[in-house]
């Protein structure tokens, strides 16, 4: 069995502020392995984005990872200082967020943008690294890509933009890609072609990719292994398929059932009373107790961990023991 | 067949998107316009859910401005119940049958007044439609109203801002509903929602639609969604309707080519192992759309007469698409 190119490990991420301390992030441990797209799926609040942001060292102050350990490969990244993070941001791992047009400097024509990356992370020439920039557009798909490589970011579409993002991304050809919702300002027919983007990519190049997005359709198209966050927390984890078909965690199984279908035509969905609690709110025990219809004494008081429920799959619910 | 309560006939609006007049004299530039919407017809039954679809730019927003009144069409008809909406409807006719139709923004906090209590802003449509109602008699029918779409009466009293995303949007329905209006035109209501909220806000939409035989226009880029709410279905592509159906049937047999891809780009969320076609290029600009048939650069049965000749929508039961490639028969 091969190594994990990134392992987290009970990461809990704290933000204080004036009212209390609040968990953003909560004991959340998996695993990524080479090659491998782990989807982290949940609603707003959830904590996905911030789980990303731990990992790449980009939480906002006051923010803080207050326990928990990421590993590298064999480095651990949540200790590091400031410019040794910065050295791996963008060469061991890339990142793709959902606005392209923020992450693309609106002022500088793509090349530079490509080129100015490309040479910090490797110790290219002025024109290696243009015909590098040129190679990575044309393989995400920029048609034409040696002339449109001096064009100004609103000079391309939103799907090209984003294709310039992944290129962006891949630059230094990263083992770990941290994508945060990169389809969800696009529309369904070019998500499509962003998806398929991705997957190629990074299945030819080997890299991993951590997927985190609140669509279940972009994850099950995706991703080979979802977790599920609710609250800041871990609910379930397991392989997609597995997952979707037969999810395990109450929440899942609700999250599931809410999403409309194409294939079938039901009267109602199903249908989760409330919302998601805030951060300052959380209830004790179990999170998601008093929304869940299985609810029982012990959750109210007992927090459950995301323990083994079957191999590969883990579920932070009492209703089912801990295989051992 | 049932009755129809509102008949679209060819419909069209144009936007003036033209630089300022000084900067086309100097740089010698011509006036631009955008056709958001051309030549569109359809006709919602009464009691039914009649959904558009389409991606960005698509004219389906402006479409839900058309009907309600926010904006006024270049050409073209909207037939509400027997009666022309036609320009230059004003005073009290007006009034009467614009208090039979309201409107569901997408985004609740951008279209619930942030100053003003909740109660307030329910009451709002009551204070202009019912003159005749005293505040105790306003105040039972809004906590009436609260009620009806999952909230508590005592919720009146706090602000927009006190109330999470989805509750924000029952708020926006229960003000819909104060003036008991037949018609409801929906415009994207739960994309901005979780999909445990949405969900939610669905289930409501339709127990309402049972409840009081609202009938819906109901706008939205999401397939499922539509597919779930949808009796009948149209689809737009650049400003033009590209099919127009009942929904079952344009889910299983889609006709028009943009119909077929879009139902392909869809995520195969139950994990058929469904193949996926792959689906080519995007949406062009619609300051300058294609000659002929929008569709045809991106349409892989596109031939010489597309490239030219604008199709028609052709009726073929209970679809209808604007397609040469269909009505020749080639696919």
């Amino acid at each position: 069995m091969s190594k994990p190119v990134l392992s987290v490990r009970g990461l809990t991420v704290e933000f204080p502020t004036r009212r209390g301390l609040l968990t953003a992030v909560e004991d959340i441990t998996f695993d990524i392995m080479p090659g491998e797209v782990l989807g982290v799926v949940g609603e707003s609040g959830a904590g996905k984005s911030m789980t990303g942001a731990a990992i790449i060292g980009l939480i906002d102050p006051p923010g803080r990872i207050a326990r928990g350990e990421i590993w590298l490969g064999e480095k651990r990244i949540d200790n590091l200082a400031p410019d040794e993070m910065r050295k791996i941001r963008g060469r061991r791992i890339g990142m793709i967020f959902q606005d392209p047009l923020t992450s693309l400097n609106p002022l500088y024509r793509i090349s530079r943008q490509l080129i100015e990356t490309i040479r910090t992370h490797l110790p290219l020439s002025e024109s290696d690294a243009r015909k590098r920039a040129v190679k990575l557009l044309d393989d995400v798909g920029i048609p034409d890509a040696a002339r449109r490589i001096d064009d100004y970011p609103h000079q391309f579409s939103g799907g090209m933009r984003q294709r310039v993002v992944i290129a962006l991304a891949l630059c230094a050809d990263p083992e770990v890609v941290i994508a945060d919702e990169p389809t969800t300002a696009l529309d369904v027919s070019v998500q499509a072609q962003i998806i398929d983007v991705m997957k190629e990519i990074c299945a030819e190049r080997g890299a991993a990719i951590m997927l985190v997005t609140h669509d279940m359709g972009v994850i099950a198209e995706t991703a080979d292994r979802v977790a599920v966050m609710y609250a800041g927390r871990l609910a379930e984890l397991g392989p997609v398929a597995s997952v979707i078909k037969d999810a395990k965690h109450p929440y899942s199984q609700g999250l599931m059932g809410a999403i409309p279908k194409l294939g079938e035509n039901l009267d109602r969905l199903v249908h989760i009373p409330g919302s998601m609690p805030r951060l300052n709110a959380i209830p004790q025990g179990c999170a998601f107790n008093p929304r869940c219809p299985k609810v029982f004494d012990k959750c109210r008081i007992h927090r459950p961990a995301a323990s083994e429920i079957e191999p590969g799959r883990r579920a932070a619910c009492w209703l089912y023991p801990e295989v051992t | 067949m049932s009755d129809t309560l509102l008949d679209v006939r060819h419909l069209s609006r144009r936007f003036d998107v033209s630089a300022p007049w000084l900067n086309r004299k100097i740089e010698g530039k011509d006036k631009v316009y955008v056709n958001a919407v051309k030549d569109v017809s359809f006709t919602v039954a009464k009691g039914k859910t009649f959904a558009l679809v389409g991606e960005s730019g698509s004219g389906k927003s402006t479409i839900a401005r058309l009907i309600v009144g926010l904006l006024e069409p270049t050409e073209g008809e909207i037939v509400f119940d027997g009666t022309s909406l036609a320009r230059g409807l004003r005073g009290a006719e007006a009034r009467r049958l614009r208090r039979r139709f309201q409107m569901i923004f997408q985004d609740p906090l951008a279209s619930l007044n942030p100053r003003w209590r909740v109660v307030d802003i329910i009451a709002e449509p009551l204070r202009v439609f019912e003159k005749t109602m005293n505040d105790r008699a306003r105040r039972i029918r809004v906590g009436e109203l609260l009620t009806l779409v999952g909230l508590s009466p005592e919720d009146g009293i706090k602000f927009p801002h006190q109330f999470s995303g989805g509750q924000r949007q029952r708020i926006a329905i229960a003000r819909a509903l104060a003036a008991n209006p037949e018609f409801i035109v929906c415009d994207e209501p739960t994309s901005a929602l979780d999909v445990s909220v949405q969900a939610q806000i669905l289930n409501l939409m339709r127990d309402l639609q049972d409840e009081f035989g609202l009938t819906y226009v109901f706008i939205s880029h999401n397939l499922q969604v539509v597919r779930h709410m949808a009796d009948e279905i149209g689809v737009l592509y650049l400003g033009r309707l590209a099919e127009v159906g009942e929904a079952e049937a344009l889910f299983a047999t889609p006709q028009h080519p943009y119909t077929r891809m879009l139902l392909d780009a869809v995520p195969d969320i139950e994990m058929t192992g469904r193949r996926r076609k792959k689906v080519e290029g995007e949406i062009p600009s619609p300051i300058d759309p294609p000659p002929g048939c929008p569709f045809h650069p991106r349409c892989p049965f596109a031939n010489e007469r597309c490239r030219i000749e604008i199709p028609g929508l052709t009726r073929r039961g209970v679809q209808a698409a604007a397609c040469h490639a269909v009505e020749e028969g080639r696919i």
